[in-house]
């Protein structure tokens, strides 16, 4: 049960609000900026499906569509590797010194 | 009739379904035995067994069975969440779409992806500082066990068997076409071999079978890219022209067809991919496989740069097959259609880049695909009977590590049977909507009360199985009433629901209910469930108590 107490002490601490707030805020973030490129696609498939269907240029058979998609396979490994890098890197820094201050 | 078409082409993704359905009624009976893709075959097959017995002797306990000890590294979760979710239904279905439609199959790979950003953003790391081996144990921290239990394995077992016949009876046809196998074999043959894996190699196994299968596709499919880039001179204009000079719709493979014809269905869509991935209860098992939620996070990034990169491969790979398969009238029938169906067009085009040899690897590793999928459903359907139902429903958590087991075993042979008996049964039906439903289902059931559970202090047991029940029955039933099963398989001459797809309705159904009956929830039983959200969420954030494997053994 001391991890009961533990639980208590951490919860009181400035810094764990903190370390709640900003996850919470960045996972927030991310997501909306996930969402907006995924149902921008999907509101562009249903709505201007020709619009995708243009090439890029006149000499090109490549069209708007492809270099969406394929950003949309980036941005979803970039928002990951953004997400872990600060979440692995920063929050558990602060997860850390948050555990020392109550234990200590 | 184009609605119809529509419907089929929808599923297309799910090969299993075309299969079943009157595209393809003109299958071919078992073409001549390949005995490169049988050798191949074998070869990994002694491979994984021999991974089993290694992995027999090193799983005693009951947390080396469910999850590996907990002793698998960040990079080596990630390449075995992509090896569980990459289905040959994926790889081959995607792979048809494309070949059929075009830019179409890539909205479809699109779908399967944003799904695990959100997974890790939302669920991974609380999912890991919470629970030990199913997700049932993250739902029910301060909620009432049993009635929970019971629901969270409800949702589970559904996803799981859907998604299992949906694998077998695709197993089955595939095999019956690559090596010209009896169909009944064939299923037969995939359950053996599942049960040996998860009955004695536990997670262990299940992860090794995983990742080999994973390394073996991703290696199969870059080859092929390769070669395709290789044959148009690595320019992207010049694939995309020239299967436009081929493909009989011409410029229209470059546009969004009709796979999404109304705003409805298609937000009904996107959201039943993006968030039942992280309802799926053999990827959210998984994540109690790693030692802590850095690893878990880990587990995501390499499993999305995987699935991102192979989503793309078969973007080229379908394109490929559209300019070196089309054209080429060894791979058709005198009528024109492809040898096979449509689906076996990322096999044609193995052969068509690399002879017989690579044809047989690429089948024998399509094989391997859905074993490893299979595998890993078997263990999560397990975990759901044995360490929810029997061990914490059943017994109130008084069931020793040994009799859980034990129960544990008992359900991999009995899931094993009912998934061959069910493969057999479902040889010839139109089980599209069974993959539809499995989706919805995480989608409508699991992720609310996981989601809910984890971030919303007011959830109660009771809304909690409101809402969750709710959103499995609406999922179920709208599914049902929907053009796909009530016009196309029960012959009914309107549709009662109009939309192809559930989720909008069943995920809304499920996170208002259990707002609603929440916070009416007065009871002392409500408050004390409240009033506990306070230390699961501080141990949800900070990973407190987690329970480490360094530490147990």
């Amino acid at each position: 049960m001391v991890d009961d107490i533990i639980c208590h002490r951490i919860i009181r601490t400035a810094r764990f609000k903190q370390l709640v707030g900003k996850r919470k805020a960045f996972s927030l973030l991310l997501s909306a900026i996930l969402i907006v490129f995924y149902f921008g696609l999907i509101l562009l498939i249903a709505f201007a499906p020709d619009w995708l269907g243009t090439p890029l240029n006149e000499e090109t058979s490549v069209t708007r569509g492809i270099p969406i998609g394929i950003g949309i396979i980036v941005i979803s490994f970039l928002l990951c590797a953004i997400y872990v890098w600060r979440a692995n890197g920063e929050f558990e820094q602060m997860i850390k010194q948050l555990l020392s201050e109550v234990k200590g | 009739m184009k609605a119809h078409s529509l419907v089929l082409t929808i599923f297309m993704l799910f090969p299993l379904t075309v299969l079943a359905s009157d595209r393809v009624t003109h299958v071919t009976p078992p073409q001549t035995i390949n005995y490169e893709a049988i050798i191949i075959f074998l070869l990994f097959v002694t491979a994984t067994l021999g991974i089993t017995y290694w992995a027999a002797k090193r799983t005693r306990t009951r947390r080396d069975y469910y999850t590996a000890g907990g002793n698998i590294t960040g990079l080596q979760n990630g390449v075995a969440m992509a090896g569980d979710y990459i289905s040959a239904a994926t790889f081959l279905g995607i792979t048809a779409l494309i070949y059929t439609s075009g830019y179409d199959g890539l909205i479809y790979s699109l779908g399967f992806l944003v799904g695990w950003p959100i997974t890790l953003f939302f669920v991974a790391e609380k999912l890991r500082n919470l629970g030990r081996y199913t997700f049932a144990d993250v739902v029910s921290y301060r909620l009432q066990q049993k009635p929970i239990r019971i629901l969270s394995a409800c949702g589970s077992l559904i996803t799981i068997v859907l998604y299992l016949i949906a694998q077998m009876v695709g197993a089955g046809k595939l095999i019956q076409l690559l090596f010209g196998f009896n169909y009944a074999i064939a299923v037969g043959l995939v359950g053996i071999l599942i049960v040996m894996y998860v009955l004695f190699g536990g997670m262990l196994a299940t992860t090794w079978v995983q990742i080999v299968k994973a390394v073996l596709l991703l290696f199969g499919t870059s080859f092929m890219a390769i070669m395709i880039m290789k044959t148009v001179g690595f320019s992207f204009n010049n694939l995309f022209t020239e299967a436009i000079a081929v493909h009989p719709l011409n410029q229209k493979i470059m546009h969004p067809g009709g796979l999404i014809h109304d705003p409805v269905s298609a937000l009904s869509l996107g959201l039943a991919l993006m968030f039942g991935t992280a309802g799926l209860p053999h990827v959210l098992m998984r994540f109690f496989t790693v030692n802590d939620a850095r690893e878990a996070r880990k587990s995501v990034l390499w499993a999305t740069g995987l699935l991102g990169y192979f989503y793309f491969l078969t973007f080229i790979i379908g394109f490929g097959a559209i300019v070196l398969v089309s054209t080429n009238p060894d791979f058709k029938e005198a009528s024109g259609a492809l040898i096979g169906g449509s689906n076996i067009a990322a096999l044609h085009l193995a052969n068509a880049l690399g002879g017989s040899l690579f044809l047989g690897f690429i089948s024998a590793v399509t094989f391997a695909t859905i074993l490893a999928v299979v595998a890993g459903l078997t263990l999560a359907g397990a975990a759901a009977v044995s360490h929810d139902l029997y061990a914490n429903a059943l017994c109130n958590g008084n069931a020793t590590e040994h009799q859980e087991l034990k129960v544990s075993k008992i359900t991999v042979i009995i899931l094993g049977i009912v998934a061959i008996l069910l493969g057999i049964m479902f040889e010839n039906q139109n089980i599209a909507f069974m993959v539809g439903l499995a989706f919805a289902t995480a989608a409508s059931c699991n992720f609310p009360i996981i989601l809910l559970s984890m971030y919303w202090s007011k959830l109660t047991t009771r809304g909690a199985l409101m809402g969750g029940w709710s959103g499995l029955l609406t999922a179920v039933i709208l599914m049902i009433l929907s053009p796909t099963i009530w016009v196309v398989v029960l012959g009914h001459p309107q549709p009662i629901y109009p939309y192809e797809y559930p989720a909008l309705f069943s995920m809304l159904a499920a996170f208002s209910f259990s707002w609603l009956f929440s916070i009416t929830d007065h009871s002392a039983q409500g408050a004390a469930e409240r009033q506990r959200f306070e230390m699961q969420f501080v141990r949800s954030q900070t990973g407190i108590s987690i329970e480490k494997n360094s530490k147990v053994h």
